[in-house]
């Protein structure tokens, strides 16, 4: 049984403009212990499903259908103090800017503290300290005992960065979502990040699932890959298979678009905008970009399954086995 | 003391000397208002008192501010009144800033029908000019203490339901406040530790501006008979009996409205010191 699991998930918006149905249908699998990524451009609805897994997107305008299911349990018809049972407890959330996701009003210790109680892990301060002491040297934090004193806009970035993963993990959680881990700080402060993110994220057999646009982190942290374009899984696969026979003519022009040091290849963008999810192109979302567009693709790609877990949703003859 | 003056809030506060001066201000006569039996040069005055030999007598030596046509000391009964305006302004910030801020919370953090009931009543009690709601209620209730105080926290709250209201719309998207919910906390906690912490210097700001609008309120309600009754002193209606004698015997409307005056400008002024310091908009 997977640990996490969505079935069929959409998410639609009832705006002036009409329905906007972002979410199209997503399945996602994360097997306990396995590093996942979702990638996409921005604006493809990878936040959303995090969001949508998480269930903080009650009490807003969406409406959710479909299924998802975290330890074989239904997580979307879940009590609010059923959900405070899972966040922070069993997942574990690393948001991407970690200044921000740090409330200036208190010390970092005062934060980690609550967290640590909420979790059930300590009953008193002290027993938290202790806990958060420990958990902050485990990051990487050499002084820990001055991070807890500081508040927020003392800390550096990468600083605030760890204090944000020591707080996600140090419940040990059985699932890590992390959107875009890092993305606000640079390149090597997010190198850092990802390792860190890595090391603990074995240590304690967590399964981590990453949101990100950076295909470079992709190839480095995750073990499979969901390509995400406009609310639906276009392509997935295992990272090797990903980088090297990218079926899909999304993945493939993804990858064209990374800039590169060597050859002489300039990067080629992808003529188009992620489309207006109120009137979504019918049938595979891609098409009205797509170099390879043709009559069928109007109707709904078949999922076509390439052995090894690789499946890729597309009615082109040359991803058919 | 030490730490107060070398910290980087009072230099920024420090920088604008009318605001250390309204600071001073509001100190000195907080103080003299704890200690006005003691200094009050003629007690008996503030209750039920004729001293005919010494009515209407100009200031001077023995009466600073003169007498009224009772011949009371003036200045006593400034000192005296100066306990009320303290008192009530104090009193309706102690009723009308937790009303307002729960109701805000609530308002903003829930949304939908909770904020439609909360903030439209709101709406209501804003639509009427606060004056004459405060004097209808006073009107129907007996003039007391208590009395004004509940009047004028009847309209009181709404402000501070409005700007919690907006402060908590706008906060409920931050970052910590997200992160927060994905640690699973309750409702309870994101509201009165993550969201208010961040109200607070806005809050603050508000309540000094808040007093000497209160304290305007008191003295406007007693202008016209409907404040603390005599003999009791109030500013508002000495200011409103010495006008009868004017322009002759001015010293009997004009010391309490400067009274009145100062302590208003002074609760201005530390207001916008405040408003610096913390950098807030309210």
């Amino acid at each position: 049984m997977a640990l996490l699991e969505t079935t069929n998930l959409h998410v639609r918006f009832e705006l002036f403009e009409g329905t906007s149905h972002v979410l199209n249908g997503v399945n996602l699998r994360v097997e306990r212990g396995e590093r996942v990524a979702v990638v996409g451009e921005s604006g493809c609805g990878k936040s959303l499903t995090a969001r949508a897994v998480l269930g903080l997107l009650r009490h807003t305008n969406a409406h959710i259908d479909g299924s998802v299911r975290f330890d074989g349990s239904e997580l979307l018809s879940l009590s609010e103090r059923g959900w405070r049972a899972i966040r922070g407890r069993r997942i574990g959330m690393i948001f991407q800017d970690p200044t921000a996701a740090l409330n200036p009003t208190f010390t970092v210790g005062d934060q980690l503290f609550k967290v640590i109680i909420r979790g059930g892990r300590a009953r008193t301060k002290r027993q938290a300290r202790e806990i958060a002491r420990e958990a902050l040297r485990h990051t990487a934090i050499a002084d820990p005992d001055r991070v807890l004193h500081a508040y927020p806009f003392q800390l550096s970035g990468g600083l605030a960065q760890r204090v944000l993963i020591t707080m996600a993990l140090v419940n040990e959680p059985e699932l890590v979502l992390a959107d875009e881990p890092g993305s606000a700080l640079d390149v090597t402060v997010q190198e850092q990040t990802l390792r860190l993110m890595r090391a603990l994220g074995d240590e304690l057999g967590a399964a981590v699932l990453i949101i990100t646009h950076n295909l470079g982190v992709v190839r480095e942290f995750a073990q499979r890959v969901y390509v995400m374009y406009a609310g639906s899984i276009v392509e997935e696969a295992d990272v090797d298979t990903l980088f090297h026979a990218p079926r899909h003519p999304y993945t493939r022009a993804l990858l064209e678009a990374v800039p590169r040091l060597t050859g002489e290849m300039l990067p080629q963008p992808i003529e188009g905008v992620v489309p207006d999810y109120t009137a979504a192109p019918v049938g595979c979302r891609f098409h009205p970009r797509c170099p390879h567009m043709r009559p069928t693709c109007k109707e709904p790609p078949p999922v076509v399954d390439l052995g090894g877990g690789h499946r890729v949703a597309c009615v082109l003859p040359e991803v058919q086995p | 003391m030490r730490r107060l003056i070398h910290s980087r809030a009072w230099y920024k506060f420090s920088r604008s000397r009318l605001s250390v001066l309204g600071l001073l201000t509001i100190l000195v006569i907080a103080l003299v208002t704890v200690v006005a039996p003691l200094i009050a040069p003629f007690p008996e005055h503030v209750g039920i008192f004729v001293d005919f030999r010494n009515t209407e007598q100009p200031p001077g030596w023995i009466y600073f501010f003169g007498t009224d046509d009772n011949g009371r000391d003036i200045f006593t009964r400034i000192l005296y009144a100066y306990r009320v305006s303290f008192a009530v302004g104090l009193l309706v910030l102690a009723i009308a800033v937790p009303v307002g801020v729960i109701l805000g919370l609530l308002a903003g953090y829930y949304g939908g029908l909770v904020d439609t009931v909360i903030m439209r009543t709101t709406d209501v009690f804003l639509a009427l000019p606060p004056l004459v709601l405060a004097m209808a209620i006073m009107g129907y209730l007996q003039p007391s203490l208590f009395n004004i105080m509940l009047a004028i926290s009847v309209m009181w709250w709404p402000w501070h339901t409005r700007l919690i209201y907006n402060l908590t719309r706008s906060l409920r998207h931050e970052g910590y406040v997200q992160a927060a919910k994905v640690s699973g906390a309750s409702d309870l906690h994101i509201l009165f530790r993550e969201i208010l912490p961040n109200c607070v210097p806005s809050l603050l700001t508000k309540m000094a501006f808040d007093m000497s609008f209160v304290i305007l309120m008191i003295a406007a309600l007693g202008f016209v008979g409907l404040g603390m009754q005599p003999p009791t002193p109030d500013l508002g209606r000495m200011v409103a009996e010495g006008v009868r004698f004017m322009p002759f015997d001015w010293w009997m409307s004009v010391f309490p409205g400067l009274a009145i005056l100062i302590l208003v400008l002074a609760f201005n002024l530390f207001g916008d010191g405040l408003r610096d310091m913390l950098d807030v908009d309210v």
